[in-house]
């Protein structure tokens, strides 16, 4: 019984660390203060600016397209991987799909980096970074929907091929449908991964295109302003929204994730 | 293809057999349409980049950055194909003193995310089913919110006018002592970093210690094991796979991380990917950045490899 007091007190320590950062910047973000230092009383000032701020609005836009593109084609191509993957025993493939989600970021920036510059002679850019997200969205679009896959009833697709359904008849209309949820999921969680990276759209970016995270780091770099806590908190109420609808969508992908 | 296998070993089962030789052809169509997209795309944008960056380490920097033209490289020399990059890292220690201290980070952070995440994950593996789900979310829905913002938020807990720096140099003061800038400091961004890849240990854990047979700490408390005694010799071993992934997790983004001690360090805390980064867009020697580049991967494979294997070993007789 003590032991699980203990227990308890550790682990609400933990919460608290978790949301008392991310609560502090929310709150600051109604806060009638040029300082993010203390309370001085509440505002809608710092949304006022951010819905007049052209630049950033103009990043929001940018992230927006890229996201919308990348996450599309990285769905496509990651759904095909993770089938790929669990039907057809290839390694070389799972390999090349699973090792940029386990590498460090800015490996895969610098080195697409390099990639577009030296090789492809292409100007850095809004392709660029679509290009770079597609490659670091697949794989985890490809994992979940390997996911759905794998627990999955075999028969169901020996039964298909029995009653002479053609690969593209099984895919239409037995696999498709099967893993639908799936590829939802994990078309959205590209869609936030593309929305939030910064690392890899850093190296990718050249210096014409921004988006909102490049945004924001330049903002917290140069001169924070609490601009920059109202642009968090309605960055964190959209992924909220996102969470919510993934969970909608797919809730035993989403239990399988974590 | 499964099918086939099981057609083509009961003989009693020929239709299986044959509908499926028949299709062998358009099977094989099938599977080079599906995996061929991703395959040439992968290929393209991630195993082309890494053999570039490989090759661009052996050449010399170009005028302007980038790389020098194969052509017009020192006479003598084959080619302009050079291991300078190689050699100077070796000969400047500062490097390799880099390479430790974010070895060390890495290490620290991993073993504070290990304490912190320990309890919690033991507590929601022992939490009754139907709140597991929302407890593993309240961990997971911080980490959703966007990378920057997690680390800007430490800017202002951290901040010199903050509630938490007033109140450690309000302490320090009555000790007697030297306020302190809590705020760029390494402490700063070992906290960010704790932070960031904390979800990472929670859930390989969980995972693990969720699975754990209750009935295993019944056997040991019958048989007189204390609590200290039943966490230590059966829950802990048993969790070592868990531990040892979500070591890994831990351990490999932060060891490659730039973005933290860019924002949250001092002058002095730049770690090996301040060092890439500066190699690319600041000074512009993109060979010694690949090279940089490249040792970071090998200590990251072997740091992969290392905790494969633990956990395999471990995993073996869990």
């Amino acid at each position: 019984m003590r032991r699980g007091r203990w227990l308890w007190a550790a682990a609400l320590a933990v919460y608290a660390f978790l949301y008392v950062p991310l609560a502090i910047v929310v709150a600051y973000s109604f806060n009638d203060s040029r300082l993010n230092a203390e309370w001085v009383g509440f505002t809608w000032h710092w949304y006022e600016v951010l819905l007049h701020d052209e630049a950033m609005l103009a990043a929001a836009g940018n992230s927006l397209l890229i996201a919308l593109v990348s996450s599309l084609v990285a769905t496509a191509l990651g759904t095909m991987a993770g089938i790929a993957m669990h039907r057809y025993n290839l390694k070389l493939l799972t390999f090349m799909v699973l090792t940029p989600v386990a590498m460090p970021e800015i490996l895969l920036g610098v080195s697409l980096l390099l990639f577009f510059i030296q090789v492809l002679n292409l100007t850095l850019g809004l392709l660029s970074i679509v290009l770079a997200h597609i490659t670091f969205s697949i794989g985890f679009v490809a994992i979940i929907v390997r996911a759905r896959l794998a627990g999955m009833d075999e028969s169901i697709f020996e039964a298909a091929r029995d009653l002479g359904a053609s690969p593209w008849e099984m895919f239409r209309y037995v696999t498709f449908p099967l893993i639908l949820p799936g590829v939802v999921a994990g078309g959205l969680m590209a869609f936030t991964l593309s929305i939030d990276d910064f690392v890899i759209t850093f190296f990718t970016a050249g210096v014409g295109v921004s988006t909102l995270p490049l945004h924001i780091y330049s903002m917290i770099k140069i001169a924070v302003t609490p601009e920059v806590n109202a642009v968090s908190t309605l960055l964190m109420l959209l992924t909220l929204t996102m969470i919510v609808l993934a969970a909608k969508f797919a809730p035993d992908v989403l239990k399988g994730k974590a | 293809m499964r099918s086939s296998w099981a057609g083509a070993t009961t003989p009693g089962c020929s239709c299986v057999t044959e509908s499926v030789h028949k299709s062998a052809p358009a099977a094989r169509l099938t599977n080079w349409l599906v995996s061929g997209p991703p395959f040439v795309f992968l290929l393209l944008f991630f195993v082309m980049p890494g053999i570039i960056m490989v090759l661009a380490s052996f050449r010399y920097p170009g005028e302007f950055g980038g790389l020098a033209p194969l052509t017009a490289a020192d006479p003598n020399t084959l080619q302009g194909v050079t291991l300078e990059t190689y050699r100077f890292f070796f000969s400047d220690p500062i490097y390799g003193r880099v390479f430790i201290k974010s070895i060390f980070m890495a290490l620290a952070t991993t073993l504070i995310c290990l304490a912190m995440a320990y309890p919690l994950a033991l507590l929601i593996a022992r939490s009754p089913k139907k709140s597991r789900d929302l407890m593993v979310l309240l961990v997971i829905l911080p980490f959703a919110s966007n990378f920057l913002i997690r680390v800007y938020a430490w800017m202002i807990v951290l901040g010199p006018q903050s509630a938490l720096s007033r109140l450690v140099n309000g302490f320090l003061q009555g000790l007697g002592m030297e306020p302190v800038h809590l705020l760029f400091s390494p402490f700063a961004v070992l906290v960010a970093m704790v932070y960031v890849h904390l979800p990472f240990m929670v859930l390989p854990l969980y995972t693990n210690l969720e699975k754990h047979d209750p009935s295993l700490l019944d056997a040991a408390q019958d048989l007189g094991a204390n609590a200290w005694q039943r966490f230590w010799r059966v829950t802990f071993p048993l969790s070592l796979p868990g531990i040892f992934s979500g070591s890994a997790l831990v351990f490999i983004p932060v060891l490659g991380m730039f973005a933290i001690p860019d924002i949250l360090g001092g002058t002095g805390d730049m770690l090996i990917g301040n060092l890439i980064k500066e190699q690319f867009l600041g000074t512009r020697d993109w060979p010694f950045g690949s090279t940089l580049s490249i040792m970071l991967t090998i200590a990251v494979l072997l740091i992969a490899w290392l905790a494969a294997r633990l956990a395999g070993k471990r995993g073996s007789y869990a």
